[in-house]
């Protein structure tokens, strides 16, 4: 409850000081627009928000469950076969120097203005945090446990569901909490690149039309949204590192 | 369980080309305990890795074999220092860990039995981070117990233990291990002087073997005798330590 209390009185502080610069300099409302009119703003275009909010979301959610389902399997699947290590490794730590951002164009040249070129680049951004980050936590068993294991005469999958399953939990949460960062930027990026809809579309849309308030407003509900899936992603995250 | 051979080690144990220990010749009685004392970096935890079959880099240039001429594979169990307990499972899945481990359908009433021998039924659900040391060794001796090997290894298994509750595990796993052919590997004076039927102290030119009461085991540790075969251990061990 308490720091419910302390976040609300930063925020309180955080816009008054924002209004106090706006009044302050005087600097016109097509630049810095002051909290009250982007607060206006924000109410008078709720609908076109949620609208455009709920077309972000859906490919941001989309984007996430693949790039995380292809992740997990990933990782397994190297956990697993030593010939996919081989093979597939490589190819990991190049496709990771790649700047996933920059491939953007590329995907909307091939997939398209509406939400599969989007989904992708989710998909793209977040599947190497999590391939990588859960992978190194199936492999880096501690020696004692892999001691036990071999003393067991463990098979191979039970050995990976019961003991490195569980003891890379905290390893895929760190992954997750990667992704969660990472996703609502490529979801914008993809938009920026080329959209007909979503709040990275607005914001373009409103800044050429000199509607910054409005651009304001979209990026505050962008905002929102990173926070949630951050604190959602983070309480799951959490529950897996206390086991440890 | 099947009956409980003699081990017999020979040879020079070797790592990386440089002889860590030279010339051993040393037999274990069949269902006794067998105490290997020794400097640290002696390959006291080697050996103890070679019996059981888990990888290391060193190698033993006669071999071990049983008396039995059965090959020691799926025979041994180890029981090490670190208790190698899951710690996101709770005392009765750890105690079970082997067979699910291999994929057959563990004996959970047998599991409770152990449990109840070691003192700890009423402890089956809590997970190892609620237990002191003491009972997190009595759960790796239950679990050693459910392997049902003849052959057991203990690598300074209650090292970490404070005198009493040492003194206590002790007891109960020379009860609980009866009828096996036990290899304690220990830094104690006093545990070599109680708990073993023969003892060797490793050095550099071979195992040379060391006086210990002939009586039954566990002994007292206000024992006369036992007390007597502790100091002559000290006096060995310090000896050594002079002229290394």
């Amino acid at each position: 409850m308490n720091s419910i209390l302390h976040a609300a009185l930063a925020l309180i502080f955080a816009l008054t000081l924002w209004q106090g610069i706006v009044w302050g300099t005087g600097v016109p409302h097509f630049i810095l627009p002051g909290p009250a009119r982007v607060g206006a703003a924000l109410l008078d275009n709720a609908a076109l928000l949620v609208r455009q909010a709920g077309f972000t979301l859906s490919n941001l959610a989309m984007g996430l469950t693949a790039g995380i389902t292809l992740g997990i399997l990933s990782a397994l699947n190297l956990a697993m076969s030593r010939s996919a290590r081989l093979f597939l490794r490589p190819l990991m730590v190049f496709a990771q120097a790649v700047p996933i951002f920059a491939l953007a164009p590329i995907v909307t040249l091939w997939l398209g203005y509406g939400a599969p070129s989007k989904i992708v680049m989710v998909a793209l951004v977040t599947y190497f945090p999590i391939t990588s980050a859960f992978f190194d936590g199936l492999m880096r068993l501690p020696p004692g446990l892999d001691d036990l294991t071999r003393q067991m005469q463990a098979r191979p999958w039970h050995r990976l569901l019961l003991v490195q399953l569980p003891h890379a939990l905290p390893a895929l949460g760190s992954g997750l909490r990667l992704a969660a960062v990472q996703a609502p930027f490529a979801v914008i990026i993809a938009e920026w690149v080329g959209a007909s809809r979503g709040l990275g579309h607005l914001m373009l849309l409103s800044n050429g039309r000199g509607q910054v308030d409005l651009m304001f407003a979209a990026l505050f509900v962008l905002a929102a949204i990173s926070l949630c899936l951050f604190q959602a992603t983070d309480r799951i995250a959490r529950r897996w590192d206390r086991d440890r | 369980m099947n009956s409980a051979p003699a081990l017999h080690l020979s040879g020079d144990l070797c790592v990386a080309g440089r002889v860590l220990c030279q010339a051993l010749d040393l037999h274990c009685q069949a269902r006794a305990w067998t105490a290997l004392l020794g400097p640290s970096g002696i390959g006291k935890s080697t050996l103890a890795r070679l019996i059981c079959g888990l990888p290391c880099p060193a190698h033993l240039g006669g071999g071990i074999t049983a008396d039995d001429g059965v090959s020691l594979q799926g025979r041994t169990t180890l029981m090490a220092q670190t208790d190698q307990l899951l710690p996101w499972a709770d005392v009765l899945a750890n105690v079970t860990i082997g067979a699910r481990l291999r994929g057959t359908r563990p004996d959970r009433a047998r599991a409770r039995q152990l449990l109840e021998q070691v003192g700890l039924a009423e402890f089956a659900h809590r997970r190892p981070a609620t237990l002191s040391g003491g009972q997190r060794q009595r759960v790796a001796l239950a679990r050693t117990l459910m392997e049902d090997h003849s052959i057991v290894v203990m690598d300074e298994p209650f090292s970490a233990l404070d005198a009493a509750t040492r003194a206590t595990m002790q007891d109960l796993a020379a009860r609980m291990l009866q009828g096996r052919t036990v290899i304690l590997i220990t830094h104690d004076p006093l545990e070599a002087a109680r708990m073993a039927s023969r003892a060797f102290l490793l050095g550099p030119d071979g195992a040379r073997p060391v006086d210990v009461p002939q009586t039954p085991t566990p002994r007292g540790v206000s024992d006369p005798a036992t007390l007597d075969a502790q100091a002559a251990l000290y006096r060995r061990l310090m000896a050594q330590g002079q002229t290394a």
